[in-house]
């Protein structure tokens, strides 16, 4: 890959979460998951890698950060950093309960041949572009057009006192996952289900892929693959406590028009505990 | 989510009231074993009861109560290191409780006396119980140590940790 490619994606990706397995992770590392006492506070690392949790390559840009409470309010992010490799933020608990860390988009976007023969695109790498204006960004004699609908979403859980579910609920747009296993609850041995949903809908197919952190001690991946039943639903024999990434797609032809395909990422961090 | 199997204060207020000639008894012991290491801190200690239904009752939880000599909530922010008790009951559980809740307890034996029918014991139904200590210490490790038994049936259960806990036993007069 020449330096000029390799920048240019990267910076995208800085924006974008990946859409395919092999690009470089975006990831959410909460200190804690699982907190007690009345004035509970976190610290989430936010980064884009190859090696899970390990801050290496690029910061995530976190001014997208949204934080749903227990009562389904919105808190804002504290002690914003955007360092070298990675960005910091701190959050207070200050209900019991369940909580959300959400970065997420949604939109349409099109890719085309141009006569000459090169890539054309919209919106362009980084950029966001209103979907109603996609049309008149197409150049008229633009070959291969392929309009599509895509959705990127990244999540992590975090409870204060005993786990509840409002935050759970999905919002149907869009590739989520909907744990049917509380996600603050997971422990070594045992085995968790999470049901994906494609805008709302429990959707077959989508491969999953689920790797445990601390990978630069270890010589392998060792990824579990799955990919979701006909109820949508995925279930995950977590082999050790830790942290674990999980990163699922999906992509079908059951888009709304003008878009002919649609396409979802997700990408999650569990902590999972010894029991 | 486990329920909690007893409203203990709701059984207790009515049964203290009632001379209890016969009332049964469970005395626990928990060995707090004297560790050789750096730097000390007395154990977060968690004591619990929990049935064939998996559900749980809380008998004592020892940790910080104080800071600086004085009352705090501080200490609650370490209860969930006491994992299995936080995950089956403690999360549940606003802390302190009376009579549940205590200072940390220093190396050595001790001994706990639970009357049946009363708090935080409460009515015991016939069956299969585990008794069930945990205790996690700052800078230390964790252990759970469980202990089976059968009420109402005389009979002294014991079972040994590792590390971090001794000899816990059991001691059930019905």
């Amino acid at each position: 890959m020449n330096t000029f490619l390799k920048a240019t994606l990267c910076s995208a990706l800085v924006l974008c979460l990946p859409l395919t397995a092999n690009a470089h992770r975006a990831w959410l590392l909460p200190s804690a998951t699982v907190l007690s006492g009345d004035n509970a506070w976190i610290s989430v690392d936010a980064a884009v890698s190859n090696d899970i949790f390990h801050a290496d390559h690029a910061p995530m840009r976190i001014d997208g950060i949204t934080i749903v409470a227990p009562d389904g309010t919105q808190l804002a992010p504290q002690n914003n950093l955007t360092g070298k490799f990675r960005s910091v933020f701190d959050v207070q608990l200050p209900q019991k309960g369940t909580y959300k860390i959400v970065l997420a988009s949604n939109g349409l976007m099109a890719n085309w041949k141009t006569p000459a023969g090169e890539r054309g695109m919209w919106p362009g790498r980084g950029e966001k572009g209103n979907p109603a204006d996609i049309e008149k960004n197409i150049p008229t004699d633009a070959q291969e057009v392929q309009i599509s609908q895509f959705s990127r979403r990244l999540e992590t859980f975090v409870t204060s006192g005993s786990p509840d579910e409002k935050v759970l609920k999905i919002t149907k747009q869009g590739l989520e996952l909907l744990p049917i296993t509380h996600p603050n609850d997971l422990f070594a041995g045992e085995t968790a289900e999470f049901q994906f949903h494609m805008d709302g809908k429990p959707v077959e197919g989508v491969k999953a892929t689920i790797i445990a952190g601390g990978m630069r001690y270890r010589n392998e991946q060792a990824a579990i693959d799955v990919v979701s039943d006909k109820n949508g639903k995925i279930s995950v024999t977590w082999p050790n406590a830790g942290m674990y990434w999980l990163s699922a797609s999906y992509r079908d032809n059951k888009a709304k028009k003008p878009a002919t395909v649609r396409s979802g990422s997700y990408a999650a961090t569990f902590e999972v505990l010894p029991e | 989510m486990r329920a909690h199997f007893f409203a203990g204060s709701l059984f207790a207020a009515g049964l203290l009231a009632l001379p209890c000639a016969q009332a049964g008894e469970l005395t626990v012991s928990v060995e707090l074993p004297s560790l050789n290491v750096a730097e000390y801190h007395p154990p977060y200690v968690a004591v619990w009861l929990e049935n064939e239904k998996g559900e749980s009752r809380n008998l004592a939880v020892w940790y910080q109560l104080e800071e600086r000599g004085k009352k705090s909530e501080k200490g609650e922010e370490w209860l969930k290191d006491m994992r299995q008790w936080w995950r089956r009951i403690g999360r549940e559980t606003d802390m302190p409780v009376d009579g549940i809740s205590g200072a940390t307890r220093k190396p050595g034996t001790h001994q706990l006396v639970f009357t049946e029918g009363k708090s935080p014991l409460g009515k015991l139904k016939k069956g299969n119980y585990v008794l069930m200590v945990e205790a996690a210490r700052e800078v230390g490790g964790r252990e759970l140590v469980k202990v089976p038994f059968t009420w109402p049936a005389a009979g002294e259960q014991s079972a040994k940790g590792n590390k971090e806990l001794g000899e816990v036993k059991i001691n059930v007069q019905p």
